[in-house]
């Protein structure tokens, strides 16, 4: 792919801290190669601010190789930007040409409340996992791999919907604010296995009941999450979750 | 779990509104094969006997108010529905999503429901209200094989005489067709349907019967007004 630089118009969010008003601020930046990652163009950018005695852009990254889920821009009106199945720190500047302007925003979501300028709290996705995103085992040697038998269809499902990196893009996306997608994969990921059948349960109820506890909205099947998820994660788990939830609701005491 | 929590958590609202749809969906099949008895070519004599059937049998008229709780469930629900989740996201994007993603109609379900609603009153007091309450000059009354009935054919060629009233009804068929092409398949998702044959047939027959029924009732009032029946 032939490399180029190019300069280009920043506009992102910029807000001291929780109780800020925040508003967009404009770069421009200059010399950014074809080759830089998403992140190492906001570095360059940060460098220069630094250099100015400017306050840097805050924004959550961890790992750059798209299997942590802690990046989190709002590009031009998407989460993570244009290439599909991509987190932000995945997404190059070859996507972008000399003379744009991008607009970056943090995820939007009451239950996302901005903590500053790009860096959002994700936490209430921590306490829905804590509501029941776990098994039990037994304490003592740890058991034979493959020890339990597990259909091949079932685990490709549940891996598949393991992939999940709890970003928030699909909160982001949604128009409602949902985390269904997220709440799904973790129950599907554990529904479908035998390891996940002890709390199976309660876990659909827990799980939900948490979410609607942390202020996301409710879902309405518009698909907007499974577009920009970048794992993939398909909605068709948010069907599964919602026969999980009807049939223990309608078991339980 | 009470049944009170089950029915007021997110899932449970969503469970809501997709068993009353698929009630209001079969009715619709049900009001779509009556009416079209408009079209048997007899100056509507198998239609009023239909309509009579409707209004004149105990268990339907029971099943009437069972109606017309689905429906009341399914707006109000739906409504509330829709504020709550707008104020689940207090601050907006500057640069909105738009159709990345998600189709408008699916977006849009509050809006064609609202529009639909609005149409549901004209619709009732063209026939409903003046049927069963405070008739009508056009509603007369015949006789067929000494039953007496209201003649429902005559006040509706007598309503479908206006361009505006065609006209409104065609808009309120358009806007169904997209609220069912999104609402059909979202109500099997919501009932927990994931197996994708069963999702897939789910898609196609929701597309099918939704422009079939939405044409449907959209020829009835073009084909009394342009006079082909």
């Amino acid at each position: 792919m032939e490399h180029y630089m190019m300069n280009l118009t920043l506009k992102v969010w910029r807000q001291k801290n929780a109780n800020d008003k925040g508003g967009f601020e404009s770069y421009p930046v200059k010399n950014i190669s074809s080759e830089m990652s998403f992140l190492e163009m906001i570095d360059v950018l940060n460098e220069e601010l630094i250099r100015d005695g400017k306050d840097p852009i805050a924004f959550d990254h961890d790992c750059r190789e798209g299997i942590c889920g802690a990046c989190s821009m709002y590009i031009n009106g998407r989460p993570h930007g244009p290439w599909e199945q991509n987190t932000t720190c995945q997404l190059h500047m070859r996507a972008y040409k000399d003379g744009d302007t991008i607009t970056i925003e943090p995820w939007r979501a009451n239950a996302f409340p901005v903590i500053k300028d790009l860096v959002v709290d994700r936490s209430a996705f921590d306490r829905i996992i804590q509501a029941g995103g776990y098994i039990s085992v037994n304490t003592g040697n740890a058991v034979d791999a493959n020890a339990m038998p597990v259909e091949k269809d079932k685990a490709d499902a549940a891996f598949a919907a393991a992939a999940c990196i709890g970003c928030g893009a699909c909160v982001a996306a949604c128009k409602n604010s949902s985390a269904l997608l997220f709440v799904s994969a973790k129950v599907s990921h554990l529904a479908l296995l035998p390891q996940g059948s002890p709390e199976r349960k309660s876990r659909a109820l827990n799980m939900v009941a948490q979410m609607d506890k942390e202020g996301f909205g409710a879902c309405t099947n518009t698909g907007a999450c499974e577009a920009v998820c970048p794992k993939g994660i398909s909605i068709t788990n948010i069907a599964r979750l919602n026969a999980e939830f009807s049939l223990a609701a309608l078991v339980s005491q | 779990m009470k049944w009170s929590e089950m029915f007021t958590s997110s899932i449970g609202k969503k469970l809501v509104m997709a068993l009353t749809g698929l009630f209001l969906i079969i009715f619709l099949v049900v009001h779509a094969g009556i009416n079209a008895c408009i079209w048997a070519n007899d100056s509507g004599e198998m239609f009023n006997k239909a309509a009579h059937f409707m209004g004149s049998t105990v268990v339907i008229r029971i099943a009437e108010i069972g109606l017309f709780l689905g429906i009341f469930l399914h707006i109000i629900q739906g409504l509330i529905l829709e504020f709550q989740n707008r104020s689940k996201r207090k601050q907006g994007y500057a640069v909105p999503m738009g159709n990345k993603g998600s189709k408008w109609y699916s977006r849009s379900m509050g809006l064609l429901g609202t529009i639909l609603l609005l149409f549901f009153i004209l619709h009732w007091w063209h026939f409903w209200v003046p049927a069963r309450f405070i008739g009508h000059e056009e509603l007369t009354e015949l006789e067929i094989n000494g039953v007496h009935m209201h003649n429902m054919y005559n006040l509706m060629q007598y309503t479908f005489q206006e361009l505006w009233v065609v006209i409104a009804y065609v808009f309120a068929c358009f806007s169904l067709c997209w609220h069912l092409i999104h609402g059909f398949q979202s109500a099997f998702r919501t009932v927990g349907v994931s197996n994708s044959k069963y999702v897939s047939l789910v898609q196609n027959v929701g597309i099918g019967y939704s422009i079939i029924i939405s044409l449907a009732f959209a020829m009835m009032p073009v084909s009394m007004y342009l006079g082909w029946v």
